[in-house]
């Protein structure tokens, strides 16, 4: 069985996403090999893309910096190599369709093999292009994949997508871009529960606008756990990520 | 006809839907009803209404006789310079809102890189008594002012996009993360045949109209309705896409398109997509992109604020690739240059997005007998800061030096 797959069959799960790159290829490697001791059970790491259309300001922006880095697909394998040494904490790769087209899908495929990437998150890779597409060739290179529900997937897609997840269902927790902070209101939570009560085969993971200890606890609640992103790359920019995740779990 | 969507919204290779899962209910009910909807006898029968009666059409199909003579040939000018808020864009927005109130929508959202289709959007959002939100990249807020104090006088919101080079495609980002916040209520209304199925289809439908009247009025004029070219430019495509959708099929008759080169394809300030681009995913679509090889989205350049897009809708990037489309890269200075001659020699003012189409003609052989249509897709009161700035200079430069530098920095 996969890393991953056995992680999640686990309970109050703490998931990070970073930018890869940001805000230093150098900290990235860093943040990667230290992260697993404070506690976070797996990792998103995301390749930064010019154009990101379903995130906010600070993925944006740590985007921005990590490409004016110099991060591209080639070096985030390099990064990845680096970090396999130290840690094989699992690393689920975030990014967007048309770099993965650039590269070359059965390219990209191996080297996601040779690094120990498990699972992928691609965004704007709909369903249906999935099934039409990218199925055949992610199965035959073993990658997992995880799709996206929001509030405003129907039950009957998402049965569709429970189907076809092989990595973890991940529960948008509202309908917006990443990077919402406040508080969870009760929508969301109406949202929470209806998933919850859905009793899925698989996986699920709640992200988006998850921010601080409470909204990561009530998020475990309804799910295998949750995901931080905007809020932990903005701690990162004020290299603050260490004290941050203690406050998590404290 | 062959240059037409499958069913799962692809031209060829390129188009269909690669939205993220936010915006799929909103897509897939788009995707299920349009066709229905602007079918239906109630919604074509409004709609020819106000194309006619709000809009003004049909638009003239004008003989430029100073023009054919200095180029040869037959040369027309379809007069979408004329309607109703200055281009072709009203005929996109009226029926996209109508749309947009079958589907009982409260708040229409729109890009606009010229300011054109932003106007056009307030204006029809304005008829409707809908509420409206206009994205516009920082600089093009600055350089298409008037349009500004249009869209803000006409009721709509204009707020500008600061991310990226601040242009079209920013905005475009912006509106398709606003539509993703605003699920409910919100229709975004796209300006060009871009973005994801359905809107290439949608749009160039609704930009139709151009060619089918250009159908009737040739025949009438010249007892045929067939011209032997067509000119248009191709900022995302639809006035071309309008111009040319009636002879799609029609091989006899020459499709030829303009992009924004800005100062020069070799120079790293362009915007012409056909020769700098290559096979992607830009807003939801795929298509023809200029992007660097690691799939960047290259932010891309043009004087003209219409052009300045670094992708180009899929049906034209399936035309590129089966050779029905021949496109030409025309310069800033290409541009302005056709836009001070079609002002001198027939006193109309074109935009500045029209004046790359009329910059092919210079790059043609024309036969004496042969007739050309050119797409005039909007007028210049826009452009008015840019044409003046490049008087100023004229003056005081010669103007082979000018072709050869470009010291003309707008
Ligand atoms: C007058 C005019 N022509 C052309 C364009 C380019 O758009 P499209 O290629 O969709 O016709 C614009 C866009 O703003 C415009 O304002």
């Amino acid at each position: 069985m996969k890393k991953i797959t056995q992680i999640l069959e686990g309970k109050n799960l703490l998931s990070i996403f970073l930018t890869a790159g940001f805000p230093t290829v150098e900290r990235t490697i860093e943040i990667l090999t230290e992260i697993e001791d404070y506690g976070v059970d797996f990792v998103e790491l995301g390749m930064p893309f010019s154009d990101p259309l379903a995130d906010g300001e600070t993925i944006q922006q740590s985007s921005a910096v990590a490409i004016r880095n110099g991060m591209t697909l080639a070096t985030y394998f390099e990064v990845m190599k680096i970090v396999r040494k130290k840690t094989d904490l699992p690393v689920v790769y975030m990014g967007y369709l048309n770099q993965i087209l650039q590269f070359g899908v059965e390219q990209f495929c191996r080297k996601c093999n040779e690094v120990n990437i498990e699972c992928l998150i691609i965004p704007d890779l709909p369903l249906e292009v999935y099934e039409r597409e990218f199925k055949t060739i992610f199965e035959k290179h073993e990658l997992l994949i995880s799709f996206l529900v929001t509030p405003t997937t129907s039950d009957e897609r998402i049965l569709k997508i429970e189907e076809l997840t092989t990595g973890f269902m991940y529960v948008v927790s509202s309908s917006s871009i990443t990077g919402r902070r406040g508080k969870i209101t009760k929508k969301q939570r109406a949202h929470y529960e209806k998933i919850k009560a859905m009793k899925l085969n698989k996986p699920t993971m709640i992200g988006f606008g998850i921010h601080d200890k409470k909204s990561y606890e009530l998020a475990c609640q309804y799910a295998n756990g949750a995901i931080i992103g905007s809020e932990f790359i903005r701690y990162v920019a004020k290299e603050n990520a260490a004290y941050f995740l203690t406050t998590l779990k404290a | 006809m062959s240059y037409t969507i499958d069913e799962n919204g692809y031209y060829g290779s390129y188009g269909g839907a690669y939205i993220p899962e936010m915006l799929y209910r909103n897509i897939s009910q788009l995707q299920d009803n349009y066709l229905k909807i602007i079918n239906s006898d109630a919604f074509q029968k409004e709609y020819k209404q106000l194309l006619a009666d709000y809009a003004g059409r049909p638009s003239p199909l004008y003989h430029a006789r100073r023009l054919s003579d200095k180029y040869g040939g037959k040369i027309y000018l379809k007069r979408e310079d004329l309607n109703h808020t200055g281009s072709h864009k009203i005929n996109n927005t009226i029926g996209q809102i109508l749309v947009a109130k079958h589907m009982n929508k409260k708040r229409i959202i729109a890009e606009t890189g010229a300011g054109q289709h932003g106007v056009a959007t307030a204006t029809v959002s304005a008829l409707m008594g809908l509420e409206c939100v206009v994205y516009m990249g920082a600089l093009d807020v600055k350089r298409q002012a008037p349009n500004v104090a249009r869209m803000k006088m006409l009721g709509a919101k204009v707020i500008t996009a600061h991310s990226g080079s601040q242009t079209l495609k920013d905005a475009t980002n912006e509106a398709i993360r606003d539509w993703i916040n605003n699920p409910e209520d919100t229709y975004y209304l796209i300006g060009s045949v871009v973005g994801p199925h359905p809107y290439p289809d949608m749009v160039a439908r609704f930009q139709s109209i151009i060619s089918e009247e250009m159908q009737q009025q040739l025949m009438e004029k010249e007892g045929a309705p067939d011209p032997d070219r067509i000119l248009a430019c191709i900022g995302g495509g639809s006035n071309a896409a309008g111009a040319f959708y009636h002879y799609l099929d029609n091989k006899k008759v020459q499709l030829l398109a303009a992009e924004g080169a800005g100062k020069g394809i070799t120079s790293g300030e362009s915007a012409a997509t056909s020769i700098l681009g290559s096979d992607g995913i830009i807003h939801g679509s795929k298509t023809l992109l200029m992007q660097t090889s690691d799939g960047q989205i290259t932010e891309p350049y043009s004087l003209s604020a219409g052009l300045d897009y670094p992708g180009i809708g899929p049906l034209h990037a399936h035309l590129i690739k089966e050779k029905r489309l021949h496109v030409y890269p025309i310069t800033d200075i290409e541009a302005l240059e056709a836009a001070m001659e079609l002002t001198t020699l027939e006193g109309i003012i074109p935009a500045l997005e029209s004046a790359h189409a009329l910059a092919i003609l210079p790059k043609l052989e024309i036969r004496k007998d042969e007739i050309l249509v050119i797409n005039l897709s909007g007028r210049g009161e826009k452009d008015m800061d840019a044409y003046q700035k490049y008087f100023t200079y004229l003056k005081k430069h010669p103007k082979d030096e000018l072709e050869k530098s470009f010291l003309f920095v707008p």
